[in-house]
């Protein structure tokens, strides 16, 4: 009963990481059709960004709790910068073109952003640790747990609520649902659907920010942690569903509780588990288990 | 009209002249130095680590060789290798076995290279290995662990030598290590990276443990995460859960670093015992959050361990080190300088064998193989794989924070000689250690 609850909780905190690195992802191809590859970047910038302000702020006599607001801080910077740059300065001349050729474009950005990343901060890896040592740890069934990690499954509920009363019970997130659905019909319909799509850009954005910028005080930040980010994004998106926020969540669910089991029963397969997964899904069920209904066009 | 014709052509002729005898200049410097490629990791995530300081450790040490200013025993070993200056094309490593080719040959080929003193990652090795014969030009490894370079690749090496021992001899002393001074672990488990060097120490490791003490029983649920992937959770809540008290892990740069952050936020270091094989990479970065008690490796006298060999030598390095980059010199540091002196060992040796002239590539081979030539903190014997495999005693201690001198420092620390880990000359590392490390000794 005890390894049952543990890897309960174990796949809940991993599900939860997943969810908040891959909610980006499928928000912006939701409404914008667009599989944007420097997602990985910006979860990288996130996290180095919280890991430098983090810092900086425990070399202050401010209160200790104060730390947790450089993560949000850090999501918030990165997001508006890079989703408002990238989105203005180069996507919105891509929108035309093939979908083909906004991924490659979107590759190149994440190629060049890596090495801006190095220039930026060099190869040493940045510690931010302090907030996951405040928190402290707690036992569940005589096991015990980090706190830090604990907080990441309500982190992630409050992003997914956030974003689905954003989009269900908003106007602006009315909008976005009409241009999701037909862009061209919104925009006839009067909607701006340039700003909808900055204004998506940059919420995505700042979701991949957030994911880094959450995660950072956990891990060494160092070059590299953007590329493996992507991957699981990718997958967790295509099993949900692509521009399905529910389907994020449940994938993300799936994939997490799948992987914690894999690894307390039989290690060896723990790689494999979430490939199996996304190739099951795609083999019975292509769009994903959550995707948004498609009009049949002749 | 004509004088413009006139001054047009007299300024051609000027510029080619001044160009060719840039060109000329040029060709001149380049046949007095030997130009050595570097190739190591200068980006991604095994930059950090070993990447960087590798670049660091082979930097002091080139600048030095030019300068003739190497304290003993090379103190008398003139300037340069065999009196050229070495020009380093030092470059990166990343992209993989297949881009890192290309490039050996383009280095080769086109460039003119020398000799190539470098790479960290196994994958690379063996990938370059049959391209640096093929190409014929002398090939240092001075880190890439994998024992299938000499063993499987090629049995037959005349151009690739690699001056530290490998992964096999980092299993041997652990296992030693632990047989005395855990003799009563009753079990072991593991946390490896799922790649090459992960499965290579895990079975290195294992395979030795059941030959020195053969009571201790090995979990079926070691685990096995993807390299680079961050999170360790879930394994930490897999260990906790064993009962097994020993963990052994090769996990290096940052996601060895994660794993530390994670275990110790949930005590994990409290209730197991942790055995680092390549924690050194990580050790000064940490600081205090390294974890006390653990059992560590640096694949040799390497980083950490020469923090107090007294020899003119590696007291030079570590202050040459610290003063020019503000942290003392890892394990890669090591590791690369020891591979950079191989090459200055053997040129000198082959000119002074030469009656004083610049030696050719298949003298200095012949210099090299089977040698025995003095590395930062150790000596180095190359009397493995026909010559060209390098055998070092090797060290595993416990780690401890030095509250007074305020840094990490190594306790406890045993010493095993090169012929206690490294299989005999001619034997196979995983058979060797199956038939029961038969003429080991120790």
């Amino acid at each position: 009963m005890q390894e049952l609850i543990v890897i309960l909780v174990d796949g809940l905190v991993f599900s939860s990481y997943l969810f908040m690195v891959a909610v980006g992802l499928t928000v912006i191809f939701g409404v914008m059709k667009i599989l944007n590859v420097t997602h990985g970047s910006f979860y990288a910038f996130g996290a180095y960004m919280s890991a430098t302000l983090i810092g900086a702020y425990y070399q202050t006599d401010l209160p200790e709790f104060g730390g947790f607001l450089m993560i949000f801080a850090a999501a918030l910077i990165i997001g508006i910068f890079f989703g408002v740059v990238l989105e203005r300065g180069l996507l919105r001349f891509l929108y035309h073109r093939d979908e083909h050729i906004i991924v490659l474009a979107t590759f190149a950005m994440f190629l060049v952003l890596e090495d801006v990343l190095l220039l930026i901060w060099g190869t040493d890896p940045y510690f931010a640790y302090e907030p996951l040592a405040l928190l402290g740890s707690v036992d569940i069934v005589e096991m015990t747990f980090d706190v830090y990690s604990l907080t990441l499954i309500g982190m992630a509920m409050i992003v997914g609520l956030g974003l689905w009363l954003g989009l269900t019970k908003t106007k602006w997130g009315k909008l976005l649902l009409a241009v999701i659905y037909d862009r061209e019909v919104s925009q006839a319909m009067g909607i701006n659907v340039t700003i909808v799509f900055m204004a998506t850009f940059v919420i995505g954005a700042i979701m991949g920010a957030l994911g880094g910028a959450y995660i950072a005080p956990t891990i060494s930040v160092s070059p590299g942690i953007g590329v493996e980010v992507i991957v699981l994004a990718f997958a967790v998106v295509v099993i949900g569903g692509m521009g399905s926020i529910p389907g994020a969540m449940i994938g993300a669910v799936l994939v997490g509780v799948s992987r914690a089991a894999a690894v307390h029963k039989f290690p060896e397969i723990e790689l494999f588990v979430i490939y199996a997964i996304m190739a099951a899904v795609l083999t019975f069920r292509p769009e994903g288990l959550f995707a948004p209904a498609k009009i049949r066009k002749i | 009209m004509d004088n413009l014709k006139r001054a047009g052509k007299t300024a051609l002729l000027a510029t080619g002249m001044v160009a060719a005898a840039g060109l000329t200049t040029g060709v001149a410097s380049a046949a007095e130095m030997v130009v050595m490629a570097v190739p190591t990791f200068l980006t991604g995530a095994g930059a950090p680590a070993f990447g960087v300081p590798a670049r660091n450790g082979a930097e002091v040490i080139i600048e030095a060789i030019n300068k003739g200013s190497l304290p003993a025993p090379y103190n008398n070993s003139g300037k340069g290798l065999a009196g050229r200056q070495i020009q380093a094309l030092i470059y990166d490593e990343s992209g993989g076995g297949v881009k890192q080719v290309a490039e050996f040959r383009n280095k080769v080929q086109k460039q003119g290279v020398d000799l190539v003193v470098g790479y960290i990652s196994s994958g690379t090795c063996a990938a370059i290995t049959p391209v640096a014969e093929e190409l014929k030009v002398l090939t240092i490894f001075p880190i890439c662990g994998t024992p299938r370079i000499f063993e499987d690749i090629d049995k037959t090496p005349k151009y690739v030598f690699r001056t530290m021992g490998h992964a096999t001899a980092d299993g041997v002393a652990e296992a030693l290590y632990v047989k005395a001074n855990m003799p009563d672990v009753k079990g072991y488990t593991g946390i490896n990276q799922n790649y090459a060097w992960g499965q290579d120490s895990w079975r290195d490791f294992d395979l030795a443990m059941k030959q020195v003490m053969p009571s201790a029983s090995v979990s079926e649920k070691a685990q096995w995460p993807k390299i680079f992937s961050g999170q360790y959770g879930t394994e930490i809540s897999a260990l906790m859960l064993s009962k097994e008290k020993l963990v052994h892990s090769s996990l290096w740069g940052g996601d060895l670093e994660a794993f530390i952050f994670q275990g110790s936020a949930r005590g994990l270091f409290r209730k197991k015992k942790l055995l680092f094989s390549v924690a050194d990479t990580s050790v000064y970065r940490l600081g205090k959050k390294a974890p006390a008690g653990a059992i560590l490796g640096a694949r040799g006298p390497y980083g950490i361990f020469a923090a107090k060999v007294d020899t003119p030598l590696n007291n030079w390095f570590r202050k040459v080190y610290q003063d020019r980059y503000s942290v003392p010199p890892v394990g890669g540091s090591y590791q690369a300088a020891q591979g950079v002196l191989a090459a200055k060992f053997a040129y000198d040796k082959a000119a002074a064998a030469n009656g004083g002239k610049f030696p050719s590539m298949d003298q200095v081979i012949a210099a090299l193989e089977g040698a025995t030539y003095q590395g930062i903190a150790a000596k180095v014997h190359m009397n493995r794989s026909n010559g060209h495999q390098a055998a070092t005693k090797h060290m595993i201690g416990v780690l401890q924070w030095d509250k007074e001198a305020g840094e990490p420092v190594m306790t406890n620390v045993t010493e095993f000689g090169p012929d206690c880990v490294m299989p005999p000359p001619g034997v196979n590392g995983t058979e060797w250690l199956k038939g029961g490390m038969k003429g080991a000794k120790c």
